[in-house]
This record gives C-alpha cells, sequence and structure tokens, in this order.
C-alpha cells in the first residue's frame, strides 16, 4: 500500500559509510581489521515494498540488526538506486506483490543487472509462490510477519553469492583477466574497458578476503605464464574416459592426467576441469550419474546428430523429432545446438572457457536466488544449460559470443528448454517445463519436445513477464529463429545483437519485437537466452558470466545506452561461440580454441 | 501527578494484555515493542499509526471494490493479501485471520461470504485503535 503517490526512499546509515564500504571491500585492503570485527555489521540492505507499515519495520529491524538500510516503495526506484550505486548495496529484500512492478520481475532485473543476492518476501507462504521465487532466482524467501530473527542471518547470502563467484572467477583466469585480477579492487570506472556491469560486478565481487585474492593472484600469475588449455571436445572425452576408468570418486588429477597422456596439460588444468566437470555432475543428479550419463552423452552425440546444425536442430524440434529423444540425448541436442559436437562431423562448437561451463553449475541464487535458482530437470537443464550454460561462465568476450550461439541455439528449439523455470530448477534437477510444470527427466523431455513451439511460446511469455522491460519478448510467442541467428553468426560477425533484432522471430511464432528501448530486438531467442542468463544467475552460475551477461543484457534491455560497448569485448567470444555452431556444416572447427567449451552441456553427439 | 500516570501505565497494561488475551495481538506485536529503544521512543506508536492510516486507504478501496457487481476477486484478493501483510507485521492477528478468510472466500468467488467477512475485519481493526498510545 502507498502511502499516497510518493515515492519513498530514505536511508540511514548505522554506520558510517566508510565503515559500511570497508566491509564490502575488505579486498580492497582499506580497513579490512574494522570491517571483519564488525562483520555482518554494515551490511547494506535495499527494502522494497509498498506497504509502508512494513518497510518501516523492516528498516528498524535492520537497523538494529546493525545494518545499514535503505528503504524505498517503488520497484522503479530501487533499480534507478541499484543502477546509481553499482556497488552500493549488498543484498536487496523484496516484496512479492507490488503495485508498479512484480517483484519476480524485480528480482530477475537485479540478478541480472547488479547480480546481488535478492531476498523476496511475502505474507503469501503457499508452495507455488515460493516455488516461483527460487526459479527465479531468489536467495531466500521470508513469510511477513518478518522477524528479527530471519532478518539477522541474510548476510549469509552475501557470503556464499560472493564465495561462489570466487569459485567461479578463480579457475578461468586468463590474460586479461590476470591483469584485472592484479589490479587493486579496481573502482568500477577502471573495470575492464567493456564497461559493463557484469565486469563491474565482477571486481566487486572480487573484493573478498585477502586469502581470496591472493590465490586469485596466484592463480593470475601462474595462468598469465602459461596458456589457457583449450578443453577441446576430444580432450574432454580423454578426460571423461580417464575419469570413468579411475572411478569418479576415486579420480585425482594426477592419476587423470596419467591415464590421458596429453602433453601440454598440467595438474591443475585436470583439477580445475574436474572440479568443473563435478560441478557439473552434481548438478545433473549425482555422480552415479556422471558414469552412465557421459558416455552416454558421448555415444548419444556419436548416434548421429553428427551433422546436426541449427537447421537441422530446428526442423527437429519443428518435426516434433525430438520427442523420442531421451532425456540424454536432448543433453546432446543441447551440445549440439551449442554447436558442440566431438565428432568430426558433428557440429564444431566454440570452446568456451571452462568457467563457462560451470557458470550454472552453481546455484548461486543471489538470491538465494533461490536458486537462483530452482532446480530443473537435469536432462531439461543439460539443453537449458546448454543455452544459459554456456553464457553464465563467459567472460564478456566469450558472453558475446554465446549471444549470438545462443541465438541460434535457441532457433533449434532448445528454447523450450530453457524456459525461465528450467533454468532456475537447477537445483532441484528435475526437469521443469517452461510452463513451470515439473516432470520427470524423460517424460518432460518428451513433452517438452512435443510442444517445443507451445512452450517456447508459454517461456517466451514467462520470460517477458519476468523481464518484460527489458526483453522485446513480451508477449511473443515465439520460438527464436536461429536462422536468422545463425545466419548472421555465420557471417562471424558479432553483430551487436541489437543489430538484428528481427532475426529473432521465430518460424511460425509471431514474435513482436519489442520497440522499447532494447536495441537487440532479442526476442524469443533472446529471451530465452535472457532467461538463460537468469537462469544461470539463478543457477548462481559463474560470476562471471553473469556478471559478463549482465553486463550486456543490461545494456541491450535496460539502457538505451551504447550496446555495443558491452559487445566489444563480447563479439570475439560470441563469434567463437557461434561460429562453430553456424559453420558445422561448414565444418569448421571449434572457432576459438581457447575456449574452453561447456562440453559438460554439449555432447558429442546427438542421438538420432 | 506520578499516581495518575502509574494508574494510567496499569490502564494500558492491562489494556495491552486484554488485547492477546483476546487474540486481537499476537507474537509480532511483542516484537515490535521491542524494536522500540531509545533511539525510536515511539517506535511501535509511529508503525501503528502508519498502519491505521493505511488500513482506512485499504477499507475505502475495499469498500469501493465491494460496490461493484460482479466481484472482481482477483483484486479484492490482491487488496486483502496486501492488508493480510500488514496487518501481520503489527501483529493484528484477528485482522489477519480475516483477511485469510476473506481471501478463502474470494477464491471461493463467494459473493456474500465476501460481504459478510468485511464487517468482522472491521471490527476486528477498531480494537487496535483503542489501543491508544
Amino acid at each position: 500500500m502507498n502511502l499516497g503517490s510518493q515515492v519513498l526512499v530514505s536511508k540511514q546509515s548505522m554506520m558510517p559509510s566508510s565503515s559500511g564500504a570497508s566491509w564490502n571491500s575488505v579486498g580492497a585492503g582499506d580497513g579490512d581489521g574494522n570491517s571483519s570485527d564488525q562483520f555482518p555489521a554494515g551490511l547494506r540492505v535495499l527494502v522494497v515494498d509498498d506497504d509502508p507499515t512494513c518497510l518501516m519495520i523492516l528498516e528498524k529491524m535492520l537497523r538494529t540488526c546493525k545494518y545499514e538500510a535503505t528503504k524505498c516503495n517503488r520497484a522503479e526506484v530501487a533499480l534507478s538506486l541499484l543502477r546509481e550505486n553499482k556497488n552500493g548495496f549488498d543484498v536487496v529484500i523484496s516484496d512479492v506483490h507490488m503495485p508498479d512492478m512484480d517483484g519476480f520481475r524485480l528480482l530477475v532485473h537485479i540478478g541480472l543487472e547488479m547480480d546481488l543476492p535478492v531476498i523476496m518476501m511475502s505474507a503469501d507462504d503457499s508452495k507455488s509462490v515460493v516455488m516461483k521465487g527460487v526459479t527465479h532466482g531468489a536467495c531466500d524467501y521470508l513469510i511477513k510477519p518478518v522477524r528479527m530473527e530471519a532478518l539477522r542471518n541474510i548476510w549469509q547470502h552475501v557470503v556464499r553469492k560472493r564465495k561462489h563467484e570466487w569459485k567461479d572467477i578463480e579457475p578461468s583466469v586468463s590474460l586479461d583477466e590476470g591483469n584485472q585480477q592484479q589490479k587493486k579492487q579496481p573502482e568500477d570506472p577502471d573495470c575492464t574497458s567493456s564497461a559493463n556491469e557484469g565486469h563491474n560486478c565482477k571486481t566487486a565481487k572480487r573484493r573478498k578476503d585477502d586469502e581470496d585474492e591472493a590465490e586469485e593472484k596466484e592463480h593470475s600469475s601462474s595462468s598469465s605464464k602459461k596458456p589457457r588449455v583449450a578443453w577441446s571436445m576430444e580432450l574432454h572425452q580423454q578426460f571423461v574416459a580417464a575419469v570413468n576408468q579411475l572411478g569418479f570418486d576415486k579420480a585425482v588429477p594426477k592419476k587423470i592426467l596419467d591415464l590421458m597422456n596429453v602433453p601440454g596439460i598440467t595438474r591443475e588444468n585436470v583439477a580445475s576441469h574436474l572440479q568443473k566437470y563435478r560441478i557439473y555432475l552434481r548438478k545433473l543428479g549425482g555422480p552415479q550419474q556422471s558414469g552412465t550419463i557421459n558416455p552416454s552423452f558421448m555415444g548419444n552425440l556419436d548416434a548421429g546428430y553428427g551433422s546436426l546444425n541449427e537447421l537441422d536442430l530446428q526442423a527437429l524440434a519443428a518435426s516434433g523429432q525430438l520427442n523420442q529423444l531421451p532425456a540424454q540425448s536432448l543433453a546432446s541436442l543441447q551440445a549440439v545446438a551449442l554447436g558442440r559436437s566431438a565428432n568430426p562431423r558433428s557440429i564444431s562448437v566454440p570452446l568456451i572457457d571452462q568457467r563457462n561451463v560451470f557458470s550454472f553449475e552453481n546455484p548461486k541464487l543471489r538470491y538465494g536466488q533461490v536458486q537462483n535458482r530452482h532446480g530443473y530437470n537435469s536432462n531439461i537443464s543439460k539443453q537449458m544449460n546448454l543455452l544459459h550454460g554456456v553464457p553464465t561462465t563467459m567472460e564478456p568476450k566469450q558472453l558475446a559470443g554465446f549471444r549470438h550461439s545462443f541465438n541460434g541455439m535457441n532457433s533449434q528449439g532448445l528454447i523450450p528448454m530453457t524456459g525461465q523455470s528450467q533454468t532456475h530448477d537447477h537445483l532441484s534437477r528435475r526437469p521443469v517445463l517452461s510452463n513451470g510444470m515439473v516432470g520427470n527427466t524423460r517424460d518432460t523431455a518428451t513433452a517438452v519436445y512435443n510442444s517445443a513451439a507451445s512452450q517456447v511460446a508459454s517461456l517466451v511469455q514467462s520470460t517477458s513477464l519476468a523481464s518484460s522491460n527489458s526483453f522485446p519478448l513480451r508477449g511473443s510467442s515465439g520460438i527464436p529463429s536461429i536462422m536468422s541467428t545463425s545466419t548472421l553468426q555465420r557471417d562471424g560477425n558479432i553483430e551487436n545483437v541489437q543489430n538484428r533484432p528481427q532475426n529473432w522471430g521465430l518460424q511460425g511464432v509471431d514474435l513482436t519485437p519489442n520497440p522499447s528501448q532494447h536495441t537487440n530486438n532479442m526476442q524469443g531467442g533472446m529471451n530465452v537466452l535472457h532467461h538463460n542468463y537468469i537462469s544461470d544467475q539463478n543457477i548462481g552460475g559463474s560470476k562471471v558470466i553473469i556478471s559478463s551477461g549482465e553486463g550486456s543484457w543490461t545494456h541491450i534491455t535496460d539502457d538505451p545506452s551504447p550496446v555495443n560497448q558491452p559487445f566489444g569485448t563480447e563479439e570475439y567470444s560470441q563469434e567463437d561461440l557461434l561460429t562453430p555452431f553456424l559453420t558445422q556444416q561448414e565444418g569448421v572447427g571449434q572457432a576459438e580454441n581457447d575456449f574452453g567449451f561447456d562440453w559438460y552441456s554439449s555432447s558429442d553427439n546427438l542421438p538420432v | 501527578m506520578e499516581r495518575n500516570q502509574m494508574q494510567m501505565h496499569r490502564q494500558i497494561a492491562t489494556i495491552r494484555k486484554s488485547l492477546f488475551d483476546q487474540g486481537y495481538l499476537d507474537e509480532q506485536f511483542v516484537q515490535l515493542e521491542e524494536l522500540q529503544d531509545n533511539s525510536n521512543p515511539n517506535f511501535v506508536e509511529e508503525v501503528v499509526t502508519l498502519f491505521y492510516r493505511d488500513s482506512a486507504r485499504f477499507l475505502y478501496n475495499l469498500d469501493q471494490a465491494l460496490e461493484k457487481r460482479p466481484l472482481d476477486f482477483s483484486r479484492l484478493d490482491s487488496l486483502m493479501h496486501q492488508f493480510k501483510g500488514s496487518s501481520s507485521s503489527i501483529g493484528a492477528k484477528k485482522v489477519k485471520i480475516e483477511c485469510t478468510h476473506f481471501r478463502d472466500y474470494c477464491n471461493a468467488r463467494n459473493t456474500e461470504g465476501c460481504q459478510d467477512k468485511l464487517g468482522p475485519s472491521r471490527r476486528h481493526a477498531g480494537p487496535d485503535k483503542s489501543f491508544g498510545f
């Protein structure tokens, strides 16, 4: 309930701003001693609720917890506040039912743009709503009336999220990153030239305790000394074979390395790859599956989707052939969609940096986001992973590439898989149809494919619901046509999404491009992609991707500001991602070998 | 003077207790009271005042919505949901319960039920007002 139309924003600090800031910037090295002692005091919380009574009570409670509370009764205002102070807040608490914007949409926005942990709250404690919170990526869900005890512990979500971000970022240190990392907590302006929020967030997130920073430096210093290992499909296959041979539980990097017997990779490479692999498998449903999934993964891929390209996928999706695909095949499909395939004849997929693969694996719900996340059927999630997995871990560069690839993928009908809900479901590992229903992997997969179009449509719609502002997806029901995208991608252009808005139109689907500020008329495809990102977010995918994704997304969706910028660095990656994908038929090999593509989500062959 | 003050305090305490006993207030209200401290000596008063102002507006909206025929249940439901949130936040237990019942009626598309329930909701909001500060 609003008191009139006045926007109520007031900031009350319990702590002097410096200490508040220092709490966040422990890594920066200033005020470490003070902030860590007082932690979590000074946590900067933004509370959004249209009910003034609740707002007041919450603010008081937060201040009693020694948090720095800012209250806001309008979602739009909250968003602008967050945008203005990129690193001004640590956590956001938002009501679900608000008149000007749905709380979940706000949640998604925040997760995408700022990647902050978001806690939802409502008097509504029905399971469906809570689940919605989870799927949209909320870190937590509080039931009103909110008690002090509940608020006291919200700091854990901040720490958890940062911790996960660190983990994601660490293994993916690149030469470029290395420089950044070496820099001492670069302020936002100093961040990457891409100047996307993702980067900012990333660096902001990098502000961890000194330990992490040191680790990072170590990583960067070591990685800067050697070229990044590109985990090609072949390499990955060897890796997986070695792991299976050793037994998943007994697979240690050293042994794997020995078994693989590949020159040029170090134990550290294998170790980080193994870590990612484990996370990935865990996401899929447990180590016990790993043995079965992977082989079948590869096997399925080899089955005959070798020459599957975006067109084929599209056709498949359209014809409903995908129904017959077993869940695992879907994963393969996903892989294919991503453009990865182990077989030479299969679609070549650009190698994405390893961290990309795992980005989605970390269900870091900013919010608890929820999971952010929200588990999804492993199969579905696999597919989704394909879509969202890819971008999640990508650096900005790669992200750009992903975007392209995603577009392509979307058209392939994978979009339905990557429904919002699906991505969020990573945690639950149960396939979640885009319509939000959770089903068995197989059933879902089948159902999903069966109703690919409708799912995509619903997905699109739901996506638009979630992000109507930012995505032209609004109201459009259609499957983004990869065709257009792939075409573009084939050219090897990393055109900004904005440049080819129309391409997203899905065949047979009316994608009404949103003429709003989005420069990229990313319609269904993009939306799906968006979802992927969101889901990734929820999943707590690597921070990297999210940040970069956010950066790019932000530009795309929210700001009329130069969209090109974020793509600047991303283009490269996008191109990489797309090219292999698009040019499968052309036999283009992995466009970029320096990307550790998330072969996890994509297998070499798609089952026929 | 002091005696008067003491008497007043006692009166207030009695009223307060009765409100709890009768189920008008619940634990949440105690939490609010605990939030009050020297830096915010009138916190509870401020919050409750805010609540009343808000609920006045809410009741007005509710009246308007109830006058329409057929009833727009989804709007009623969302209104009630908001009110439920507010009232539960300050610990207005009965109001909250009535809101829940009201929403049940809304969900069941029960027009008469909604009308009936409006009375009790109002009534229950009343005693809280009497708990003057």
